[in-house]
């Protein structure tokens, strides 16, 4: 199990003094808090990437390239790379350079963004979300695994004979997760690929988290990548805690109420019932954060925000040192004492070179003895025409299968 | 003729609500004229006043909880719809807008409704017709031609109101009639229905409810997704060639931790979500 923090980068007023810190402030403070993530032993630090107020990270890799120079360990993440917004091409040399520089120490988490007016900015329409989302991942999974790419599409200029420099280190690209919170194709792409799938599930309840991450794991089983409990998975999680729980109670609810999101809604009592907040003691946070599993299965990377809603850094500091003596251990020790030994780690640069040393990376879609490739083959003989009583049954079988396009959603979604 | 559902939905605030009182004669006038088909028309209640908190933690939070969450899913089973607001500031009340403002694109497509609406004066009584109609033909329910508007001195001797009520407890309860494929008794159909025919849609909502409280609608968009095993019904009954009921068991396949108030999750297929 993977634990760490992410960080969405919002400058917001800390409610209690009416102090705002400035851009120059909070960006130092994000790598103050990175520094901490690594000396009280976290596995992963991931910072958003926004392209506006009152978010100050637009560039995602300058950031974690400066950390990976002041630290030693800890794994550099994002959450999350806006992958509509950005080049591909740009995303596969930005990050590249950054897991060489970092020696192989990265990966990333792709999602869409849900602020409509950022799109034009770099000449997309947030409408387009979710084939952009499909169409730039499968170019920039090219970039990283072919090492010469023609490539044509709808969103972008034609590639010819092009040449992603640097190439990934080792020849293994960075791991990739997808994002998302409530777009079935999204966890459907991730299946599909074999990658990781991330669900933010901080402002969302255990009965639809739950959901997600079924659908994510049937279709990873389906495309053959392993079994549904081997998928790979990440969950968000979010605490303030004090030693004793009435005053981080008390502490925290001023940030509460005014918290961007959810602030001046639900009370912090309702919230921290049906979210993955705790609001309490270190045992408290323990105790919500081991109950993930009831609704997950065994997963992979445990991420947790900790800086957000005005919270000073001295604050969120001292929350991470805490975390550091009363939590972590505990968890590493529960979450790796409950994890049944066929189901992976998260992987890391040498797991990843080590399954590239086996030939066994994922194939998109599924390798023809896969579940989706026999139902492939059978579509193929089908439409071929072919009588052969066992190839038949399967197409006609296949003939029948159902799928629905209606668009999920209207409401604004994706990791913030 | 099973028993076709009806949700009515109200915004009234006081108690008791004239508002409430109007969606009582509405109902009991649309059950009696599905009576004589043989059926009693099950009416599942949403008053919203209870449901106040709860509207506004949805629209803070971005997901339903307790009561709402039921009540939302309640809608999302029903086979028609009734939907009574008075008349706040020329318009319906916040409270009604934003109780459908949380009801998902696509979940009334086609499901028969009947508009109605309270007011001080029958200056209002248009209304209905130019606030209430454009929001349920965003939700592309398929209304009544006759919205029920009543005002204050309705209730009194005058029998208009009552004749308002029937004519469109009558355009309501053929509308039903026709989506549970009965033949009309005492209504010859006038036109076409507005979507694809969908015999046996009641059926097969009941049979899948017993798996899943509350019962999923079934799909009207279904289409054949070639070469993916994991998108068929579950074994148990594979000489069903219904589209909708296979279509069912896939959602209660893939909801095994069903978020109460949202739709069930569906998936498209990799492949086709990259030829498109």
């Amino acid at each position: 199990m993977q634990i760490g923090i992410f960080s969405v980068g919002d400058v917001t007023q800390d409610p209690t003094d009416g102090t705002t810190p400035t851009e120059h402030e909070r960006i130092k403070a994000t790598v103050a808090i990175a520094r901490k993530a690594e000396e009280i032993g976290l596995d992963v630090f991931a910072v958003g990437q926004h392209h506006n107020p009152p978010f100050a990270t637009s560039s995602p890799t300058t950031t974690l390239a400066y950390i990976a120079a002041q630290t030693e360990r800890i794994m550099l993440s994002t959450s999350t790379t806006l992958i509509t917004t950005t080049d591909p091409v740009r995303i596969a040399e930005d990050y590249g350079m950054l897991q060489h520089l970092a020696d192989g120490r990265t990966d990333l988490m792709l999602g869409r963004g849900n602020t409509g007016p950022v799109y034009p900015w770099f000449g997309k329409d947030i409408r387009q979300g979710v084939p952009l989302a499909i169409e730039n991942y499968n170019l920039l999974h090219r970039l990283w695994h072919e090492e010469v790419v023609n490539w044509s599409g709808r969103f972008r200029t034609p590639l010819q004979s092009f040449t992603l420099s640097p190439q990934p280190l080792d020849g293994v690209a960075p791991f990739v997760w997808h994002g998302s919170i409530r777009t079935p194709e999204i966890a459907e792409q991730a299946a599909y690929y074999g990658d990781g799938f991330f669900h933010n599930n901080i402002f969302w309840n255990k009965e639809f988290t739950g959901q997600m991450i079924d659908l994510y794991r049937e279709r990873y089983e389906h495309y053959g990548h392993g079994a549904a409990d081997q998928a790979i998975v990440g969950l968000g999680g979010q605490f303030f805690m004090r030693r004793n729980a009435q005053e981080a109670r008390r502490e925290f609810r001023p940030y509460f109420d005014n918290a961007p999101v959810y602030g001046h809604g639900p009370t912090m009592e309702d919230f921290t019932d049906q979210t993955p907040l705790t609001v309490g003691s270190p045992q408290e946070v323990i105790e919500k954060t081991l109950s993930f599993r009831e609704y997950a299965g065994d997963y992979q990377r445990q991420l947790f925000l900790v800086d957000h809603a005005g919270l000073p850094l001295k604050t969120v500091l001292e929350q991470l040192d805490l975390f550091g003596e009363e939590v972590l251990p505990t968890l590493r020790r529960e979450f790796d004492a409950a994890r049944p030994a066929h189901v992976p780690e998260a992987p890391t640069h040498a797991s990843l070179v080590e399954r590239r040393r086996a030939g066994a990376d994922p194939v998109p879609g599924g390798r023809e003895d896969s579940p989706a490739g026999e139902a492939r083959r059978a579509e193929r003989d089908h439409q071929a025409g072919q009588e052969p009583g066992a190839e038949r049954e399967r197409g006609t079988a296949a003939r029948t299968r159902e799928t629905d396009q209606e668009r999920p959603a209207t409401r604004t979604e994706e990791t913030r | 003729m099973s028993a076709p559902t009806i949700a009515v939905v109200t915004a009234g605030l006081s108690e008791p609500s004239s508002t409430a009182l109007l969606a009582d004669r509405l109902l009991e006038a649309v059950q009696a004229r599905l009576r004589p088909t043989g059926a009693e028309a099950r009416a599942v209640r949403i008053d919203l006043r209870g449901l106040a908190h709860g509207i506004a933690d949805h629209l803070t939070m971005g997901f339903p909880s307790g009561k709402l969450a039921a009540a939302l899913d309640a809608l999302r089973g029903a086979d028609a719809v009734i939907a009574v607001t008075p008349t706040f500031k020329a318009s319906y009340t916040g409270l009604f807008k934003s109780f459908w403002d949380l009801v998902e694109d696509g979940e009334l497509d086609g499901v028969p409704t009947l508009l109605a609406a309270t007011g001080g004066t029958a200056r209002h009584s248009l209304m209905i017709d130019v606030a209430m109609r454009p929001l349920f033909a965003y939700l592309r329910a398929d209304a009544v031609p006759t919205g029920v508007f009543a005002a204050t001195d309705d209730f009194g001797a005058d029998e208009s109101l009552q004749r308002r009520i029937d004519r469109a407890a009558g355009e309501l309860a053929e509308r039903i009639r026709r989506r549970t494929g009965e033949p009309a008794h005492d209504v010859a159909p006038a036109a076409a229905p507005a979507g694809p025919a969908e015999p046996g849609a009641v059926e097969t909502r009941s049979a899948a409810g017993e798996e899943l409280s509350p019962a999923p609608r079934p799909l009207r968009s279904e289409e054949t997704a070639p070469g993916d095993p994991a998108l068929t019904a579950p074994s148990g009954d594979e000489s069903s060639p219904d589209p909708a009921r296979a279509a069912s068991g896939t959602a209660s396949h893939r909801t095994a931790h069903r978020a109460s108030g949202l739709p069930p999750l569906r998936v498209t297929p990799f492949e086709q979500l990259l030829r498109q």
